[in-house]
């Protein structure tokens, strides 16, 4: 039973440990795509991971990264499970997530807005929304695009260093 | 740590070739998903609807992509393409799920490639030529602010593989939606130029409108935003007489078969072939 117990704690950590394909700075227990890890009486580790975007084209390299690092850590038979509910928010990204975005240029998310069953309002009157340049903290900062090269990312530029740079959007 | 160096990890190997390009296995899109069908859901009409919603996303991410070197500005056409890739994901979940429920066990594929016009139950809206700029923009605020609401009421699904799909595009789709309608704003507010395409854009999607509304009414939604942004941008909200036939019905334009045509030729040209 020690052993076992010992194993899940191991397995977990391993799965843990495993780069986001697209924001490697970050593990997938950082960003919070990486839902549970645990070991059934028969040996299989069954890690669970829920994707961040519907199209997010990571999500087979994230399922194939973590079998992969688990079956070269020993364990033999590992099942990937998805998760799509609850689905993923840019509030899970943990707070030692964020200290690693900052410190890569990256503005880590605010919170995320909170859908319920009421119609999702439409706001059209320019929003005050300040995200702090990552690189020299001003919070004089503008959007110059909400897509940028991955799903989960806006882009913005510092009016103060005049530096573009990425941003986590909220979800 | 450098940023150099934190890429590089991701250049390391394994032995048993699960690098990007070399596939990776995991083909399904609910892998690893409980996708028994609840008691009380009825498998076909749950396959209809998720077959529906597939194919509006799948062709209208088609005409996403065709903007790809064309938009506007560089920022434009990255918006463009992650709001395409957004509902080609929507529309991956939603047909493995059409599979799975129809009990014929079809994958993705087989509902994306290897299906004719006359079998493709998207509205025509998404299907007609992307037009000008202001065109798409007016297409997408129509179909993301359906969409969206349609969604919301889906999220209480009985099926909670639908309801779960369904629950994670209402985030995706709240921002498609934002995007469509500040643009439909900027340009009805801009110039007497961009004011009379988006008129035209307006006057032109709006017979399409009808067809929208027939399976399930959220027309309350989808007009108040229209409303709304019609009424911040100087445009006047359309009046139409709505079209007959119904792409619900597997009533087409003669636009949906050369789209097809061109999303389906490699895939038919090497059926076996895996990527």
């Amino acid at each position: 039973m020690v052993t076992t117990l010992l194993d899940a704690r191991h397995a977990r950590h391993i799965a843990e440990q495993v780069p986001d394909p697209e924001l490697p700075m970050l593990t997938l227990a950082d960003l919070g795509v990486l839902r549970g890890v645990d070991l059934t009486d028969d040996g299989t580790v069954v890690a669970t991971l829920t994707p961040t975007y519907s199209g997010c084209p990571a999500m087979a390299e994230m399922r194939a990264d973590v079998a992969a690092r688990l079956r070269d850590a020993g364990y033999a038979h590992v099942e990937i499970r998805t998760a799509l509910d609850p689905p993923w928010s840019s509030d899970w990204i943990t707070q030692e997530g964020r200290r690693k975005l900052a410190d890569h240029g990256i503005a880590p998310p605010g919170a995320a807005p909170r859908h319920g069953t009421a119609p999702v309002p439409l706001v059209l009157s320019p929003t005050r929304h300040t995200v702090p340049c990552p690189r020299c903290g001003s919070a004089d900062t503008e959007e110059t695009s909400r897509f940028a090269a991955t799903s989960c990312k806006a882009l913005w530029r510092c009016r103060a260093c005049r530096e573009p740079f990425e941003y986590v959007k909220e979800i | 740590m450098s940023d150099d160096h934190v890429y590089m990890t991701l250049a390391e190997g394994h032995e048993d070739d699960t690098r990007w390009a070399y596939g990776t296995g995991f083909e399904d899109p609910l892998h690893g998903v409980d996708t028994t069908v609840p008691e009380g859901v009825d498998p076909a009409e749950l396959a209809a609807e998720c077959v529906a919603l597939a194919d509006d996303a799948l062709v209208s991410a088609q005409r996403l992509a065709e903007w790809t070197t064309r938009a506007p500005e560089l920022e434009e056409e990255v918006a463009l393409a992650n709001i395409g890739l957004d509902l080609l994901g929507q529309a991956r979940l939603l047909y493995s799920r059409a599979g799975q429920a129809d009990g014929t066990d079809r994958s993705e594929d087989a509902y994306a490639y290897f299906r004719d016009a006359g079998d493709f139950r998207n509205v025509r809206l998404a299907e007609l030529p992307c037009g000008d700029f202001a065109f798409s923009i007016v297409r997408m605020l129509l179909l993301s602010s359906w969409r969206l609401a349609r969604f919301q009421r889906l999220t209480a699904h009985a099926d909670p593989v639908l309801a779960a799909i369904a629950t994670k595009g209402v985030k995706e789709l709240a921002y498609h939606r934002q995007y469509a309608a500040e643009w439909a704003v900027r340009l009805g507010d801009g110039t007497p130029e961009s004011h009379r395409r988006m008129r035209t854009a307006l006057e032109k999607a709006a017979p399409y409108l009808g067809e929208l509304f027939t399976a399930c009414d959220v027309r309350e939604e989808v007009v108040a935003d229209l409303r709304q942004v019609t009424a911040a941008a100087g445009l006047p909200m359309p009046v139409y007489r709505p079209l007959s036939g119904s792409g619900r019905h597997g009533e087409h334009t003669e636009h949906l078969a050369p789209l097809l045509a061109e999303l389906q030729s490699v895939a038919r040209a090497h059926p076996e072939a895996a990527w």
